[in-house]
């Protein structure tokens, strides 16, 4: 019984793997039973209310990132619907779509920073979605708000950074500094992937906490996929397990037997490099010719 | 549990495009043979003893250069009128290339996103301008000149309004080329998150592209003062014109001083380029 529609809401929704070279196609990744190996995500019924947090774990390939992207728009499912505050995103014009992105920070699990970039710059992009384009071009000269981002940053512990170049960074710093620029943005609905991959068990801790008093304040929905399960547990009410792409559970009383059957028999061989980070790493060298 | 002791299967192993490689290596060798046939190339004909002897009289020609004051002001003035043909020339296409990279270039679409189709309208734009790109580069800038001097008088303008043309076409294509071979990644996380177009150009493309895309245009800066001197030939001023004189008038030593020029602005060129690219941050 809601008077308002939900923020957001999956229906039924099946989605096809993003289009990859032929040679990643036939990788095998979630090509596995209970999985026809064409959907990356199969029946996915998901609504989140405005404020709501949720963490999305499950094995590797499971779909987390697929999901993610989905929720963002960034992926059109082939089947179902997705509703964002009760319109039918996919139904929508290109212009329309494209504004109501503002409405949702999608942080990826590998921080898209440009190596080059000074992470003022970095930090302050969060802001462009609501910036004029002459704003954007003097923010270029000279950073219009380095207070915001000197803020954002030191919650990240970070603020020394302010005037660094990414590529000075370590990992660690540079998942926190793109997680900074989600502090800048004005979105009322947060989609991060595995922000935490990159951080020790105390940062880990601390990060999580940040982002999670960000989304309260400003009422926003956080969903957040994780592969710490602990974390999980401990900071999120609502959990949802995904496996070879479908809804393994949704629940807010999550048990350890739920937990094991999550990851019993996952394959244990999955990349420890997931190929997106390796052709960042590739990439992230100055090329020459 | 998969078993890691076990030893692969071959099939595992096996590298799916090694045949394809072999097969483009050996067909592109083979289709290379007719063009050796057509171009008569004959590299040992340049060793035989009557063409080498022609070729040392026609070098003795060009030594010493010239260095006489005169002729040096003279050089002088139809450098600096060649340097100023190529920099103009260079920054009007620069302007004329930008805004058709952004139209040409496909990672900044909006459309494509979660879709991966474009709108038909962008796509019909898109190619369009691709023409028009393929268009403006394929007439050579020797063409563009004979026309332009027979519209507005011999003199450096035609020069500089052939240059624009087709390095217009070359940069357009080149940055395009170059922004599509950077990591995508962030601009596309900024048009994700609702980013305007430039916006994600301007803080997901350009850090990561910038460098190439200096050291692309210094370079076409140098061809364009290299394809003055064509262009002199039939006219349109600067260094081409004097050395197309020098020529005619069999004084090599002239030549032999035009040329050293040529090779300071290059050597100029070439390290402002590795200057950029080692202080650009």
């Amino acid at each position: 019984m809601h008077q308002t529609p939900p923020l957001l809401q999956l229906q039924q929704v099946d989605v096809r793997h993003a289009a990859r070279g032929k040679a990643s196609a036939s990788d095998g990744r979630s090509q596995r039973a209970g999985n026809d190996g064409n959907y990356a995500l199969q029946q996915i019924d998901i609504v989140v209310e405005e404020g709501e947090q949720v963490a999305i774990i499950g094995p590797s390939g499971a779909g987390k990132t697929t999901l993610l992207h989905t929720l963002a728009c960034a992926h059109q499912p082939v089947n179902g619907t997705l509703k964002i505050d009760g319109a039918d995103v996919w139904d929508l014009s290109n212009s329309d779509r494209h504004r109501l992105r503002r409405t949702l920070f999608l942080a990826p699990q590998t921080p898209p920073l440009p190596p080059r970039q000074r992470v003022i710059t970095s930090v302050l992009a969060g802001k462009l979605p609501s910036w004029s384009f002459t704003t954007a071009l003097k923010n270029l000269i000279k950073p219009t708000d380095p207070k915001a981002a000197y803020v954002a940053l030191s919650r990240f512990d970070l603020e020394d950074k302010l005037y660094a170049h990414v590529d000075e960074l370590s990992g660690g710093e540079r998942q926190r500094c793109g997680l900074a620029r989600l502090l800048l943005s004005d979105a009322r609905l947060l989609l991060v992937d595995e922000p935490l991959s990159a951080l020790d068990p105390r940062l880990a801790i601390q990060t999580l906490t940040s982002l999670q008093t960000e989304a309260q304040q400003r009422n926003a929905s956080l969903i957040c996929s994780l592969h710490q399960v602990d974390l999980a547990r401990s900071h999120f009410k609502r959990i949802i397990g995904l496996r070879d792409g479908k809804i393994y559970f949704d629940s807010r009383q999550v048990t350890d037997e739920m937990i094991d059957n999550l990851y019993k028999n996952a394959r244990d061989d999955a990349p420890v490099i997931e190929p997106v980070n390796l052709r960042v790493a590739i990439d992230s060298n100055p090329r020459c010719f | 549990m998969s078993d890691h002791s076990a030893p692969p299967s071959p099939a595992a192993l096996r590298d799916p495009s090694w045949r394809g490689r072999l097969v483009s290596s050996i067909l592109f060798l083979v289709l290379l043979w007719p063009t050796l046939e057509v171009t008569e190339f004959k590299p040992w004909e340049l060793i035989d003893a009557q063409s080498l002897s022609a070729t040392g009289r026609f070098l003795a020609n060009f030594f010493p250069p010239t260095h006489n004051p005169e002729f040096l002001s003279i050089v002088l003035r139809a450098t600096w009128q060649t340097v100023a043909m190529a920099t103009t020339g260079i920054t009007l296409s620069i302007l004329l290339a930008i805004p058709m990279t952004l139209i040409v270039n496909e990672q900044l679409s909006i459309s494509r996103i979660g879709t991966q189709r474009m709108a038909w309208t962008a796509y019909v734009m898109r190619q369009g301008i691709r023409w028009l790109l393929v268009l403006l580069r394929s007439v050579p800038e020797l063409v563009w000149a004979l026309i332009f001097v027979r519209v507005m008088g011999l003199g450096p303008a035609a020069g500089v309004l052939a240059i624009t043309l087709t390095y217009s076409g070359m940069l357009g294509k080149v940055y395009a080329e170059i922004i599509e071979s950077t990591d995508t990644h962030a601009s596309t996380v900024l048009l994700q998150n609702g980013s305007s177009r430039l916006a994600a150009f301007l803080y997901g493309t350009l850090p990561n592209a910038t460098p190439e895309l200096i050291s692309y245009t210094i370079y076409r800066w140098e061809c364009a003062i290299r394809g003055s001197v064509v262009m002199g030939f039939v006219g349109a001023g600067g260094l081409g014109q004097r050395m197309d004189e020098s020529l005619k008038m069999l004084a090599g030593g002239e030549v032999s001083t035009i040329l050293l020029v040529f090779v300071l602005l290059v050597s100029v060129a070439d390290s402002l380029s590795q200057f950029f690219r080692r202080n650009l941050k």
